[in-house]
This record gives C-alpha cells, structure tokens and sequence, in this order.
C-alpha cells in the first residue's frame, strides 16, 4: 500500500446525525448476475447525505459493482441481473415508472479513469445542466458553471482557459473537472468509483479535500482499493469480499477493531 | 548472445528494405501510369489551328446579317453549310489535297464568330480555325502520309498554331472526334455520385448507428451483420444486374438516367460504409459514453452528441473510399444502360446520361485515331475530378478531427 502524505486529518468522528431521518439510499438483499454467474449476493446497506460510505475489498469483490447498480449503470452490461431493493428516497429505483435518466441526474457518477469530453472545458461542465433544462439562459449557464467548478476546487486553475479542451488537462485536473460535472446537474447522491488510483498523491490529496469539502452537501459512496484513503475520507466502511458484504460499520471501528477475521487479515495486508 | 544481437539487427534491416522496396514499387507504378497518361492524354486538351483568310462578300457564304440576332441564329448558321465553303476556301489557299482540311469543329468556331460578329460577312477576314480530327494526329505526328504533308506545307508558310481546346470541357460526346467533349459525361457522373452520396451516407451511417449500438445481440443481428459483410464482397455487375431487374424491369425508372446509377451504386456503396461506420463506432472509447450516462444522458443523446461527432471521421473515411470506388464504376452502369450514345448533357437526375468511366470505355473502343487521345483526355478529367472530392472529403474529416 502506499503511504500518502495527506495535508488532511483523518475526520473520523461522526458528525451529529440526525438519526430520525431516512437515509437517502437503502439497497435491501441486493444480488448481481452476470450471465449464470453471481458476481453480489445479498447486500444491505443504506447510503446517508451527511456522510462519506467507502466500499473497500481486493479487486473482483463486487463492491465496483455494487456501487454501479445504485445509478443502474448496470442497465448497459446486457448479461447483467439485479435482484433485490435499492431505493432513492424511498422510491424503487428499479420500478418501471422510474426514469433511468432522471435517475442518473440524480446520483451523479465519477469514474476510474477521468473520462471528461473531448470538448471544452465550459462545455463538459455545461453538457449536463443543457441536456436537462437547468438553465434559461447565457448567464445562468455560465452561473451554473462557475459554480460547479469552484465547488469541483478547479475555478481558480481553468478560469482563464475555460474554452479549451478538457482532456489538455493534467489527469488530476481532468478528474475534478469530471466530479464539476457531476455536481452541475445538482445531484443528491454522487458515487465515485476508485476516482484516484489513475492519480499521483498530490492530485489525489486535492480530490480527498475535495471530497471532505462535498461532504453534508450530497450523500458520497465512494469505492477505493486504497484502505488509508477509505480511512481517511469516509464515516462508515463497507468491506466486500468474494461477492459478499462481510462488515459495515463505523470506520474508525473497522479499521482499529474488525469484528471479522478476515476484515483483519484483509486491512493488515495479508491479501488483497 | 553477440551472434543473436546480429541476427536480430539484420533481421530488422531486411525488414526495412523490403518496405522500401514494397513502396518503391508502388511509387513507379503510379509514376508510370501518371506520365503515361500524361503524355496521351495532354494532346487532347489542344487542337491545332490554320489560318485560313476569307473574303467573305465574295465567299459562298449566303447568311443575312439580320437573322444572325435573337434566338435563330444558332439555327441560321447550322442551315448554311459552313464547313464546304470553309473547305473551298482551304482549297483556294492550301491546294487541292487540304480540301477536307476543316471539320465540324471547325464551322462550329466559324459559326460562332458569325454570331457574336455579324460584321464580319460584309469584309475579308483571317480567322484562326481548328483543323479536322485527321490533321490535328497528323500536327501531333501520327497521321497519314498525305496529311502530313498538307500540314507542314501550312506550317512553312507559318499559318498553323496550337491551341487549348477549351470545347473539351464544354462540348458532349459526338460521332467526330474533333468535336467531343467530357461535359454530358461529367454531369452524368456528378449527377450519378449525388444521388449516391445523398442516399447511401445517411442510410449506412443510420444503419450502423442502429446496428452497433441500439440492437440487440442475437441470432438475427448476426445474421444482419454476416448478409452485410458478404454484401461488401459482391461484384459490382451483380449490382447492375440487381439494379436491371428492380428499378428497371420492376419499377418502371427512366432507363439510362443518373437516378437508376446512383441508386444502383447507392446500393454498391452502403455495406462498405455501414462496415466503416461500425468500426468507428466501435472504436469510440466506452468511457465517454459512461460519462455522458453518468451525467443523465438519454441513449439517444450519448449516441448523437458524443459517439457520432467522435466517430465521424472514420466514418468520412470509408465514405471515401466507397464514393471513389462509385465514381470509378463502370460495370453496373452498363447494365442499366448507361452506355447509350448521349449527345447532350442531361438536365436533371432523370435524363439519360452517360458517366465518365463508362464515356472512357466507350471511346476506347472507337475506330478513329483522333480518339485515342480524347480517351487518355478523359481519363485525366476523370481523376482529377476524383481527386477533388477526395481533396474535399479529406478537408471536410480534418476540420471535424480538429473541433474534437
């Protein structure tokens, strides 16, 4: 594992919850098949807006899978089958009177690999809030954008070149743009999938701030190989292997006292 | 381990040569054909021209100044039998053996001198007029015994000159080859290509649009996509005859008209561009379609605003070859009977018309010697029209490269 030197304190500690309130996802008894093969089996979790879930395993453990079930990115893997409830809101988000693409604007996604179009910055920022209607005109547009990417921590860095392409950018540039275009669409949930392990330590410092900054604004899962990162960014830890969901708890808790053994074995080293 | 290294370094250097040598081959062989084409064909773009000097008060020549004004003229000066008064004149001044020293081309030049200067019937004149088909070889060294000689007895008294034959661009095909042009071929042929380009463009790129990323994978896409391949792979005459048998014998089209050839070459056309297109599509980066789902795209959306743009330039690339494989198409268009004799330049994409390729094939089997020129002439319009849309094809894929 590498050892990052991070500008952030570890905020481990919850933040008062209000634990009245629902939470914003909940998947119930959620299992994946690709073809005849069971890739997750029965997971439950639910998804706050006030903090930071990380799903953490060794690669193949379904946790890249699970996250993409809860924004049906699945929906594009012909092969693939959900069972079981994910809800938004409460609402099923798998019922045939729910709008994929509504969905989708309401839990954002940033991916591995920054993906942003080969297009200009201002209109990758732009693309999701033009194909929705969320602005009338010029000037709220350019609101709408300015906004996002201050939020994304990049306004300062691109202000001056915003009609340049955004793949110009350095890859640590290209993925808070792509988390600017995330949020420009307002999205309640936004589900980041390993989002710094193309990155060197410094860009994945910013992103971790970034995060931290993000945090209470929308409810944030976020799947990480990097067991210091999941530590350092998240209030609760999901830990995944073989398909299964073997621990959920406080993060703090899984990392200093697993009630699982091979949470244990997994966190100090001895696979993965 | 040293031998290895050797072997290794020699082995890369035989590899080398063998590129160059394949390219080499290729670079003379598009050498030779460009010179040789060159060389024959250039000859085609000039005509040779005689002075001849007319006293025309007292020529043969019976025109009422008057009816050289308005729409009749053309037909006052086709009714006068220009070309015998020119030959008697070529006889007064040249001798009897250049008594068929002027062709139709010839009275075709007289005629409109007369028209844009009416003038000219009430003094003598020296006009400068092109020579018949059999004299024009002759000046450019291939001739008869006998035309050979009228010529250098012109040239020696420094009556003769060379020309650009500008009536080859702008005349049609004609039974003398002094007065042919490539003009009715030329339309024919871009007539032919729009209709192609018009229906095969947006059927193929639709096409593949639907098949690479909206139908589902099954036995009947499979099926789809081997018929389209294999498609690619038929001759084009079975095309003619596919075209002979639908829009001819079945639906009753004009036979010999630019709409039949371009349909049938549309068809010809689609499967390489559907196959193109494909691959473009295929090799857009999945991650910007994540990307633009991610952010709430509709499947439409990802398709129209990123794939396509993204892929669009391989598509243009396969559209490329496939148009030039159409212009360059002869066989099909036989069969639809684009081979007929076409004196006139068709008005629109329903009037019989011949196309270049086949207008080349056509003159290459004349009789005549002035031919084998018009034949190389043809040719080299045929490629540099070939070239220009290529020329526009590749500028128009460069400028979407550069806007993404």
């Amino acid at each position: 594992m590498n050892e990052i030197p991070t500008p952030i304190l570890a905020d481990i500690d919850e933040p008062p919850a209000d634990v009245n309130r629902a939470p914003k996802m909940s998947a119930r008894d959620v299992s994946v098949f690709y073809g005849d093969k069971q890739a997750l089996k029965d997971v439950s979790i639910d998804i706050r807006d006030d903090r930071v879930t990380a799903f953490i395993g060794p690669s193949g453990c379904g946790k890249s899978t699970f996250l993409r079930c809860l924004n049906r990115m699945n929906d594009t893997i012909p092969s693939a089958r959900v069972t079981g409830d994910i809800s938004l809101d409460g609402q099923d988000i798998y019922h045939s009177n729910m709008d994929v693409v509504q969905l989708r604007a309401r839990v954002g996604m940033v991916f591995q690999k920054p993906n942003p179009f080969p297009k200009s910055i201002y209109d990758n920022v732009a693309y999701g809030p033009k194909i929705h209607g969320l602005a009338t005109s010029k000037t709220e547009m350019d609101g709408i954008v300015e906004k996002s990417l201050k939020r994304a921590g990049l306004w300062d860095e691109v202000k001056d070149r915003l009609s340049e392409s955004g793949t110009a950018l350095s890859g640590g540039q290209q993925q808070r743009l792509c988390i600017a275009r995330a949020i420009a669409v307002d999205p309640e949930v936004i589900l980041m999938d390993e989002p710094c392990s193309a990155l060197d330590p410094i860009a994945t410092a910013k992103i971790e701030e970034l995060i931290h900054e993000l945090r209470g604004r929308y409810a944030i899962a976020i799947v990480t190989h990097n067991m210091q990162q999941a530590a350092r960014v998240s209030q609760r830890t999901a830990f995944f292997h073989l398909g299964e969901m073997v621990e959920y708890g406080k993060t703090s808790e899984i990392f200093t006292n697993p009630r699982e053994r091979r949470t244990q074995d997994y966190i100090t080293g001895r696979y993965g | 381990m040293e031998k290895r290294v050797r072997r290794r370094y020699a082995a890369e250097r035989r590899f080398r040569l063998l590129g160059l040598l394949a390219i080499g081959l290729s670079v003379a062989f598009l050498a030779f054909l460009l010179i040789n084409m060159a060389a024959k064909g250039l000859g085609g773009f000039t005509q040779t021209e005689a002075k001849l000097t007319i006293d025309f008060p007292r020529s043969d020549i019976i025109l009422d100044p008057a009816t050289l004004k308005g729409p009749e003229a053309k037909r006052a000066v086709a009714s006068a039998d220009l070309e015998g008064s020119l030959n008697a004149s070529a006889l007064r001044q040249y001798g009897a053996d250049a008594s068929d020293l002027f062709g139709p081309a010839a009275a075709r030049q007289l005629g409109r001198d007369l028209i844009s200067d009416p003038s000219l019937l009430s003094r003598r004149a020296d006009l400068w007029l092109p020579v018949a088909s059999a004299y024009d070889v002759a000046a450019k060294d291939q001739g008869s015994a006998k035309a050979e000689q009228v010529i250098a007895a012109i040239g020696a008294k420094g009556a003769l000159q060379r020309g650009f034959n500008a009536d080859f661009l702008v005349a049609s095909d004609a039974t003398d080859s002094g007065v042919v042009g490539v003009w009715g071929a030329l339309k024919g042929s871009f007539l032919t290509i729009l209709v192609t380009i018009l229906l095969a463009f947006p059927v193929g790129v639709l096409a593949a649009v639907y098949l690479e990323e909206f139908a589902p994978r099954n036995r009947w896409t499979d099926l789809i996509e081997v018929s389209i391949n294999n498609l690619a792979a038929v001759p084009s005459i079975i095309f003619g005859l596919l075209g002979l048998a639908v829009f001819l014998n079945f639906m009753h089209l004009p036979r010999s008209a630019p709409l039949v050839g371009g349909l049938t070459l549309a068809l010809m056309t689609m499967p390489v561009i559907v196959i193109a297109g494909r691959n473009a599509i295929k090799s857009v980066p999945p991650s910007i379609r994540d990307a633009a789902l991610g952010v709430g795209a509709s499947k439409m959306q990802v398709v129209f605003h990123h794939v396509l743009p993204l892929a669009l330039p391989g598509i243009l690339t396969g559209t490329i070859i496939g148009m030039a494989r159409a212009l360059g198409e002869t066989a099909p268009l036989l069969m639809i009977g684009m081979r007929a004799f076409i004196a006139n330049p068709p008005q629109g994409i329903a009037d019989p018309a011949t196309v270049l390729p086949v207008q080349i094939f056509l003159w290459s089997d004349e009789v005549g010697r002035g031919f084998v020129e018009k034949t190389s002439a043809a040719i080299i319009v045929l490629l540099v029209f070939m070239l220009l849309m290529n020329g526009i094809a590749i500028y128009l894929r460069n400028r979407f490269e550069r806007r993404w």
